[in-house]
């Protein structure tokens, strides 16, 4: 059973209750179309259970595959550093469909993000190395596919509609 | 019926060989010479002084975001800290194997156990009959050729690669 390595902590973005009892943590990857079709729901999960569960994400980019992974990726990181990491990560989803080299300075500019900011901030190696160390944790943890998830440290098998249904019978 | 019995008799042999087939930690990693593109071959001896990693899976084209050889693309970087080579090796055509490189960008070989069919599966002992691919299975061999570990993974399940990592680093150790 793979497990997930390094568990969360404060380097890590969270959204949701942070006493919450239920952890899931995504890796996944901007470009990826089964992450795009998880986004929604994920956001469905959220707004269902509140503050019972607590949501992680970490950077699993398949750059090799997907060419604007790794910047999209290096975007929400950077967004991050000026507190929007989360606004950054669901415009990317909701424009996935649109990924283009120009896409993530309009991003930035549409979230209020200082654009000079977060330009030098997504050049930075400390950047490059956060998107990096997620994706070496997914590697470790046993990620196999973008979106993989984990349920309170454990590898859930399953797509988001699983997780969902998973969830409605746990709390039930 | 008496014939009928024989063969179940057969079937459940059969059965019990394929179960056990499978090279395990600690034999030594047969060798082989395959294609790797259409006139270069791979010696796997020629690797001796390197760790290898030997990934078996069934067919070239699966789905890309949960595609082994994709993953496996992302990381030769990991690989590479532990001085390790990998090789993809399914039964697909030299032919297949290039367009599929291609089309994925792939950076590492992918070996065609083609001719005769599945001839370096069956040595590892990772040969489908009834459908006639390579399972889904995992070697990493040390640098004297030795198998260190493996792993037999379902078909249809992606093993990911922190086996593979967690190997090596035990290498790394020694």
């Amino acid at each position: 059973m793979s497990t997930l390595k390094p568990t969360v902590s404060e380097i890590d973005h969270v959204q949701g209750g942070n006493s919450a009892s239920i952890e899931i943590v995504e890796f996944g990857d901007y470009q990826c179309p089964y992450c795009g079709n998880a986004y929604p729901i994920l956001k469905e999960i959220e707004e269902t259970f509140g503050d019972q569960i607590k949501f992680v994400f970490r950077n699993f980019p398949l750059q090799e595959s997907h060419e604007f992974a790794f910047r999209a990726a290096l975007s929400a990181e950077s967004a991050g550093l000026q507190g929007k990491f989360w606004e950054m990560h669901d415009a990317l989803y909701e424009n996935q469909y649109r990924l283009a080299d120009d896409l993530f300075e309009e991003l930035a500019e549409t979230i209020g993000l200082d654009l000079e900011k977060f330009k030098s901030d997504s050049e930075l190696d400390s950047t490059k190395e956060k998107v990096e160390n997620d994706f070496e944790s997914g590697i470790r943890s046993g990620v196999n596919g973008t979106p993989s998830f984990y349920v309170n440290g454990t590898k859930f098998d399953g797509e988001a509609t699983d997780l969902y249904q998973m969830l409605k019978e746990s709390t039930e | 019926m008496t014939n009928n019995s024989h063969y179940a008799l057969l079937d459940k042999k059969d059965f019990i060989f394929k179960l056990h087939n499978m090279l395990e930690k600690g034999a030594t990693a047969p060798d082989f010479e395959l294609n790797a593109t259409p006139d270069q071959k791979i010696k796997l001896k020629d690797f001796k002084g390197k760790n290898v990693i030997l990934a078996f899976y069934p067919a070239d084209w699966s789905p890309v975001c949960s595609d082994q050889m994709a993953l496996y693309n992302e990381m030769l970087k990991y690989f590479g800290k532990y001085d390790a080579q990998i090789f993809g090796i399914s039964v697909d055509s030299v032919w297949c194997h290039l367009a599929f490189e291609q089309d994925r960008k792939l950076h590492f070989p992918l070996l065609a156990d083609f001719e005769p069919k599945g001839k370096v599966s069956k040595t590892y002992g990772v040969y489908d009959d009834e459908v006639g691919e390579s399972k889904r299975a995992l070697f990493v061999i040390d640098k004297e050729g030795k198998i260190a570990w493996s792993y037999l993974s379902p078909t249809a399940v992606n093993p990911g690669a922190d086996g593979i990592l967690d190997a090596l680093e035990e290498l790394s150790k020694k």
